[in-house]
C-alpha cells in the first residue's frame, strides 16, 4: 500500500487505529485520507486496510 | 477615507478583477492567536470581504511576543481586540465575531459560506479535530492549516504542502512547541504562508 507517497507492504489485514497505533502515531493527533476519503476518528477501529490503498496521514504538532 | 476611495486604491495595488475576486470572498479563522492574528490582518489588507473571526480567549501576557497584540490589548477578548485593529486597517470589509470555543458540534455554523477556513490553533488534537469536521462535514471549503513553526531553525524549512485535495499545510511538519519555544518570526512566517494560499485559492489556483 501507499502511505505519505511511500510504497509498504502490507502483510495482514489490519485496521487504521492499529496500523497507525504501529507506526507510533497518536491517533488525536492525526488526520486521515484513504483513497481520496477523509476517515473520521470514530471510524478509524472500524476502517480495514488492504495493499491497495493509499493514504495520506497528516500528524499534527503543537505550536500556533 | 470614504469606501468608494478606498475601493479604488486597493484595485489600483491589486488590479480590478483579483479585486472583485477578494472583495466577493468569506475566509474563516478558526483561533485568533499567533497565526490567526497575523492572517486575519492581511486578509483585511487584502480586501476579503467577509472575514470571519472565532476564538474563545482573552489576551493575555503570554500573547504578545507573537501575536497581533499589543499591552493595550491585555484582558479584551481577541475576537474584539482584532476586530478594533481590523477597522483601523479596512473598515469596510464584514466581520462576523464567534467568542466561543470552536468544536465539532458549531464548527459548520461558525462558518458557513466560507470558501476556505484557516486553522489557526495551537493545540495538535485541535488541529486534527479541525481538519476532520471541515474536511467531512463542509464538502466545498478548502482548509490551510499550520504545523511545525516552533523552535529558530532555518525559514528554508517550512513549506506549503497540499496533503489532501481540499487540505493545505504550512510549516515544517515537525516542530513542537513541546520541544522548544514560540517564537514571532517563524510563527508570523508560517501566517504569511497560509495567507498566501488562501489568497492563491481566493484567485482559483489550486496549486502550491
Amino acid at each position: 500500500m501507499k502511505v505519505n507517497g511511500k510504497i509498504i507492504s502490507l502483510e495482514k489485514p489490519v485496521s487504521l487505529h492499529e496500523f497507525l497505533e504501529g507506526l507510533g502515531y497518536t491517533v488525536s493527533h492525526v488526520a486521515v485520507e484513504k483513497n481520496g476519503d477523509i476517515i473520521p476518528r470514530a471510524q478509524f477501529s472500524a476502517v480495514m486496510l488492504n495493499d491497495e490503498d493509499s493514504l495520506e496521514i497528516v500528524c499534527f504538532v503543537g505550536g500556533g | 477615507m470614504d469606501k468608494e476611495h478606498y475601493y479604488k486604491i486597493q484595485e489600483s495595488r491589486h488590479g480590478k478583477d483579483r479585486q472583485a475576486l477578494f472583495h466577493r470572498a468569506c475566509v474563516g479563522i478558526a483561533g485568533l492567536g499567533g497565526l490567526g492574528s497575523h492572517v486575519a490582518v492581511m486578509l483585511a489588507r487584502l480586501g476579503v470581504g467577509t472575514l470571519v473571526l472565532a476564538d474563545f480567549d482573552i489576551v493575555d501576557e503570554t500573547n504578545i511576543h507573537r501575536q497581533h497584540y499589543d499591552l493595550a490589548d491585555i484582558g479584551k477578548p481577541k475576537t474584539q481586540a482584532l476586530h478594533d485593529q481590523l477597522m483601523r486597517i479596512n473598515p469596510y470589509a464584514e466581520y462576523r465575531l464567534f467568542q466561543e470555543k470552536i468544536v465539532p458540534g458549531n464548527v459548520q455554523k461558525i462558518f458557513e459560506g466560507c470558501t476556505v477556513v484557516c486553522e489557526a490553533f495551537d493545540r495538535a488534537d485541535q488541529k486534527a479535530m479541525l481538519a476532520e469536521t471541515v474536511l467531512c462535514t463542509m464538502p466545498n471549503t478548502f482548509l490551510v492549516g499550520g504545523n511545525g513553526m516552533a523552535d529558530t531553525k532555518s525559514a528554508n524549512l517550512m513549506h506549503v504542502q497540499r496533503a489532501m485535495k481540499r487540505y493545505y499545510v504550512c510549516g515544517d511538519g515537525v516542530s513542537d512547541v513541546a520541544d522548544s519555544c514560540l517564537f514571532a518570526p517563524r510563527v508570523t512566517l508560517c501566517a504569511a504562508m497560509q495567507a498566501t494560499q488562501i489568497m492563491r485559492l481566493l484567485l482559483n489556483e489550486e496549486t502550491i
